[in-house]
C-alpha cells in the first residue's frame, strides 16, 4: 500500500512535467530552444485560472490555458526567428517576463500579490493522493496520452520528419521546398501549448493561481528533455524519474534519514551526469539554437 | 544537341545581378544550355557559379536578370517551384540530414503518406527500384551518418530524379571522390544525358571538363567571359579564359619535374631527416587500428607524397602527426627531436605546420574575422601584455593577404563571407608564411580553383627549395604525381609501397591504391 501510494504521488508530480517536455522535445528537435518552458507553464497557469474563474468551466479553462502558453511561445518564436535573437537571451527574457506579467495582472484581475480566489478545476479539493481521486482528473489521461501522440507526430508523420529534418540540418529542409521558419512556428506553439496545460494542471489541482507557482518544473522539463535525449518516451521516463525524487524528498522530510536537500538534487545531478555523457551520448539536434538560412 | 538551335534551350539566363551585402557574386551573369547537354560552368572561386546555379535553383533571388527554363519565364521562382518544374541541384556541401535514413532524406518535403502516417516501407521499395535502374547504388534504410562520401553523394543526386529532376546541377560533385568512384559517376551522367536530361557540371577541374563535357561557359568576378564547345577548345584556353592570362597547368608540371626534379631526391639519404616516424599505430573514432605501424621519413628539401583511396588512414595518421590524436604505438621526430609525447602548440614550436584536411572543421573558426584566422595558434606572438596587440594582428593580416592574393582583401571580413578558395589561402598563409621546419599539407588544394592550385603548388615548391620536409597527403592522384619527390600509397592503414618519382604513374601506384596488388615496390 506504501508502494501504491508512492506511486500514485510519484504520477501526480510528473504529470506537469511529461507536458512540458513533451513540449521540450518538439521544439529543440526543430531547433529551437526549449528554455521558455517555465514561462510557457506560468503563463498557462494563470490565463488558466482566470478564464476558468470568469467562465465557471475547468475546460473552458483548459482553453485560456492553451491561449496564454501559445502566445508567449510565439512571442518567443518570433523575437528568435523573424528578429533572429539568440535563443538563451530570449529564452530567459520570456520566463522573468511571465513572472512580471502574471503579477501585474494577478493584482488588477484579483487585487492580490499572492494568489488567485478559488477557481474551478478537476476533482475535488485536497481530495488527497488517491487513485480515484487521481483518475478522475483529466489532465492526469490527457498527459499519458500526450506522450504517446507525440512519439508518433515525430516520428510516423511527415510533419515529424519535416521537424526533425529542421532540427538538424535546416539549410537541407530548405533546398528541398521546406518553409523551415513555418515549421519553426508550428513546433514552438505546439510546445506552449503542451506546457501552458502543465501549468493548468497545477492551478486546476490547487484550485487556485498562486504567483510563481511554477516553481522551476519548466527547467527541470527541460532537464527530462536533455536527460531523455530529445525523444519523447525516453524524456517521459525521465520525468517519472525525477517525479520519484521529488515523491522520496516529500516522504524522507518526516525522517532525519538523508537530507532532503540531497533528494531534491537528484534531477540535477542526473542531468549534469547525463551530459557529461555517461549514460550514453546525449547529441542535441544539430542545428539547436542557430539561425536557419 | 547539335542542332540545338531549332528548340528553345533549357536554359536562358541573361543578364544575372545577385549581391550579398556590399559583396556582388553575379553582376550580369548569363548561360544558356541546351537540351539534352552535359554543360560545364567553370571559373575560380569567387567568380560567382555557385550563386549563379542557386539563383536558378531557387534558393536565391536575384536583384535583377531573367530566367527561362524550357523557354517559360521562371525570373525569381522558389526551391519549390523549382523542383515542380524538374530543376534539382546537387550541393557542394551535402545537403542531407544525416540522423534520417536515406529513404527518409530522399522523401523529405515530398512525403509519402499512407492515413496520414509516413509510407517508409513504401519509400525503401521506390528508392531501391530506382536505385537500380540508374545504377546508383545505395541502401534505403542505411543512416545517412553511415554513408562514405561517394555514396552520401549518390544519394542526393537519387534525391534530384526522385523528384522528377530533368536538369540537374551539380556544384564540384568529384571534389570528395576517389578515381573510382568519378568514373561511375561520369557514367551516370552520361547515362542521364543520353536519356535527354539536361546537365550542368560547376567545376575547375580542366581534365573532367575535357572528359564529360559537351559545351562550357567560363565565369570570371560574377560575369560570363566566355562559352566554348569542348571539342574545339584546350585546357590552356579555358584556363586563360578563367583567369585572365596564361597560367602553367599541373600537367605541364610533370615533366618540367622529371627533367630537373630528382637532383634533390637522390640525395635524400645522405639528407638529415627532417621528420622520422617510426612503427606509427592510430586507432580511429571506433577503436579500431587506422594506421597501423607505419614508418617513414622525410629529408630536407623533400615532398613525400601519400596516395590513396580517403579512409585508409590518411586522416588519422595526419591527425596523430599533430598532436590531434593520441597513438597507441611508435615516435615521432622533427629535427631529431623526440616530439611523440608534445602537444600542438609544442609541436608548432618545434617546427611543425599543419594544413588540415577539412578548412570547416579544423582550420578555420568562419565566425572570425580573416585577421584573427590568421594567427589561430599562434595568437601568442601577437601580444601586448597580456591583450592582443591589434594593430600587430592587422598589419600581419594586411601582410599575409597581400602575399596569398586573399580576396577580397579585407582583414576585417568573417572568414564565412569568402569563397572555398580564398578561405584555403588564409589557412596556408597561416601555416606557411611563418617559420617552420615540416609541413603536413593534406588536400592543400581541395575545392580550390585552378589559379589558387598554381599558386598553391608554387608555395609548396619554394617551400623544398627552402629545404622544408614536406608530407603531402592529396585524393588527387595527379596532384600527388605533380609535387612529390617520392611517393607512398596508403592502404588499409598501412603503406603498401613506396616509389621514387620518376618510377611512379596512375598504372603503377592503382593497383596498390585498391589493394589488388601488396608488399612494398622499391
Amino acid at each position: 500500500m506504501i508502494l501504491f501510494a508512492f506511486l500514485a504521488q510519484t504520477l501526480r508530480i510528473a504529470i506537469p512535467y511529461l507536458f512540458a517536455a513533451s513540449g521540450g522535445v518538439i521544439s529543440e528537435r526543430a531547433g529551437l530552444i526549449g528554455l521558455g518552458l517555465e514561462g510557457y507553464m506560468l503563463s498557462g497557469a494563470f490565463c488558466g485560472a482566470v478564464a476558468s474563474y470568469y467562465s465557471g468551466s475547468a475546460w473552458i479553462g483548459l482553453l485560456g490555458a492553451m491561449a496564454g502558453g501559445v502566445a508567449m511561445a510565439l512571442l518567443y518564436a518570433v523575437t528568435a526567428i523573424r528578429f533572429r535573437g539568440d535563443q538563451v537571451v530570449v529564452g530567459i527574457a520570456i520566463n522573468l517576463l511571465v513572472i512580471g506579467l502574471t503579477r501585474f495582472f494577478l493584482r488588477l484581475a484579483f487585487h492580490s500579490s499572492s494568489n488567485s480566489p478559488r477557481v474551478p478545476g478537476f476533482g475535488a479539493e485536497n481530495s488527497g493522493t488517491g487513485f480515484v481521486a487521481l483518475a478522475s482528473n483529466p489532465l492526469i489521461w490527457l498527459g499519458i496520452i500526450t506522450v504517446a501522440v507525440m512519439g508518433w507526430l515525430l516520428y510516423r508523420t511527415p510533419f515529424g520528419l519535416r521537424v526533425r529534418a529542421t532540427g538538424e540540418h535546416p539549410a537541407a529542409a530548405i533546398s528541398v521546398g521546406i518553409r523551415v521558419d513555418r515549421i519553426r512556428y508550428l513546433a514552438a506553439a505546439l510546445s506552449g501549448m503542451l506546457a501552458s496545460l502543465g501549468g493548468a494542471y497545477l492551478a486546476f489541482d490547487q484550485h487556485q493561481f498562486s504567483a510563481e507557482m511554477t516553481a522551476g518544473r519548466g527547467f527541470i522539463a527541460l532537464a527530462a528533455t536533455i536527460f531523455g535525449r530529445w525523444d519523447p518516451l525516453r524524456a517521459a521516463l525521465a520525468c517519472l524519474l525525477f517525479a520519484a525524487a521529488d515523491t522520496l524528498q516529500i516522504q524522507l522530510q518526516g525522517t532525519q534519514l538523508i537530507p532532503s536537500q540531497f533528494v531534491e538534487m537528484i534531477p540535477y545531478a542526473l542531468t549534469i551526469i547525463a551530459l557529461a555523457g555517461v549514460v550514453g551520448r546525449a547529441v542535441p539536434p544539430a542545428a539547436l539554437g542557430k539561425v536557419a538560412e | 544537341m547539335a542542332d540545338s538551335g531549332s528548340q528553345s534551350p533549357a536554359i536562358r539566363l541573361t543578364d544575372i545581378v545577385k549581391s550579398f551585402g556590399p559583396v556582388l557574386a553575379n553582376r550580369g551573369a548569363s548561360l544558356e544550355v541546351a537540351r539534352g547537354e552535359i554543360h560545364a560552368l567553370v571559373g575560380e572561386n569567387g567568380a560567382g557559379k555557385s550563386t549563379l546555379m542557386r539563383v536558378l535553383s531557387g534558393m536565391y533571388v536575384a536583384e535583377s536578370g531573367r530566367m527561362e527554363v524550357n523557354a517559360r519565364d521562371v525570373t525569381g521562382w522558389s526551391t519549390a517551384d523549382a523542383i515542380d518544374a524538374g530543376v534539382g541541384m546537387v550541393h557542394q556541401h551535402f545537403m542531407l540530414v544525416p540522423t534520417l535514413t536515406v529513404a527518409e532524406n530522399v522523401m523529405l518535403g515530398r512525403e509519402l503518406t499512407k492515413g496520414g502516417q509516413l509510407d517508409r516501407a513504401r519509400a525503401e521499395r521506390e528508392v531501391a527500384e530506382l536505385s537500380r535502374t540508374t545504377g546508383l547504388a545505395v541502401r534505403p534504410e542505411r543512416k545517412v551518418a553511415d554513408l562514405s562520401v561517394g555514396e552520401a553523394q549518390r544519394v542526393e543526386i537519387l534525391k534530384t530524379l526522385y523528384r522528377g529532376a530533368k536538369i540537374l546541377i551539380l556544384d564540384e560533385p568529384t571534389a570528395v571522390l576517389s578515381p573510382p568512384e568519378i568514373e561511375e559517376l561520369w557514367q551516370v551522367l552520361g547515362q542521364m544525358r543520353d536519356r535527354g536530361e539536361t546537365i550542368v557540371l560547376i567545376t575547375h577541374k580542366l581534365d573532367e571538363v575535357m572528359a564529360i563535357s559537351d559545351t562550357i561557359t567560363v565565369m570570371r568576378h560574377g560575369r560570363t567571359v566566355g562559352r566554348l564547345r569542348t571539342s574545339d577548345t584546350t585546357p590552356s584556353e579555358i584556363a586563360k579564359a578563367m583567369v585572365g592570362r596564361d597560367v602553367q597547368l599541373a600537367m605541364n608540371y610533370v615533366s618540367e619535374e622529371t627533367s630537373s626534379g630528382p637532383s634533390v631526391s637522390a640525395h635524400s639519404s645522405a639528407v638529415e631527416s627532417l621528420l622520422a616516424v617510426r612503427d606509427l599505430v592510430v586507432t580511429n573514432v571506433r577503436r579500431l587500428t587506422a594506421v597501423d605501424h607505419v614508418t617513414f621519413a622525410i629529408a630536407a628539401g623533400e615532398i613525400l607524397g601519400i596516395a590513396g583511396v580517403e579512409g585508409n588512414g590518411q586522416t588519422e595518421l595526419l591527425e596523430a602527426l599533430a598532436g590531434l590524436r593520441p597513438i597507441r604505438n611508435g615516435s615521432i621526430h622533427i629535427s631529431r627531436r623526440d616530439v611523440t609525447n608534445l602537444s600542438v602548440k609544442e609541436r608548432g614550436d618545434a617546427g611543425l605546420s599543419h594544413i588540415p584536411e577539412d578548412r570547416h572543421a579544423r582550420g578555420l573558426i568562419l565566425e572570425y574575422s580573416v585577421a584573427e584566422n590568421l594567427i589561430l595558434g599562434q595568437q601568442h606572438r601577437f601580444t601586448r601584455g597580456i591583450q592582443l596587440d591589434r594593430d600587430r594582428v592587422l598589419d600581419n593580416a594586411r601582410k599575409q593577404i597581400d602575399a596569398f592574393d586573399v580576396r577580397p582583401a579585407d582583414p576585417q571580413l568573417p572568414a564565412r563571407a569568402l569563397s572555398g578558395g580564398n578561405q584555403q589561402k588564409i589557412v596556408i598563409a597561416r601555416e606557411m608564411g611563418r617559420e617552420f621546419q615540416v609541413l603536413l599539407a593534406a588536400q592543400p588544394t581541395r575545392g580550390v580553383d585552378v589559379g589558387a592550385i598554381e599558386f598553391i603548388h608554387a608555395q609548396l615548391r619554394a617551400a623544398r627549395s627552402a629545404g622544408k620536409a614536406i608530407l603531402l597527403v592529396s585524393a588527387d592522384l595527379a596532384e600527388i604525381l605533380a609535387l612529390s619527390d617520392r611517393i607512398a600509397v596508403m592502404y588499409g592503414g598501412k603503406l603498401v609501397a613506396t616509389v621514387p618519382r620518376v618510377d611512379a604513374s596512375a598504372e603503377v601506384l592503382g593497383p596498390y591504391m585498391t589493394g589488388a596488388a601488396t608488399g612494398h615496390a622499391a
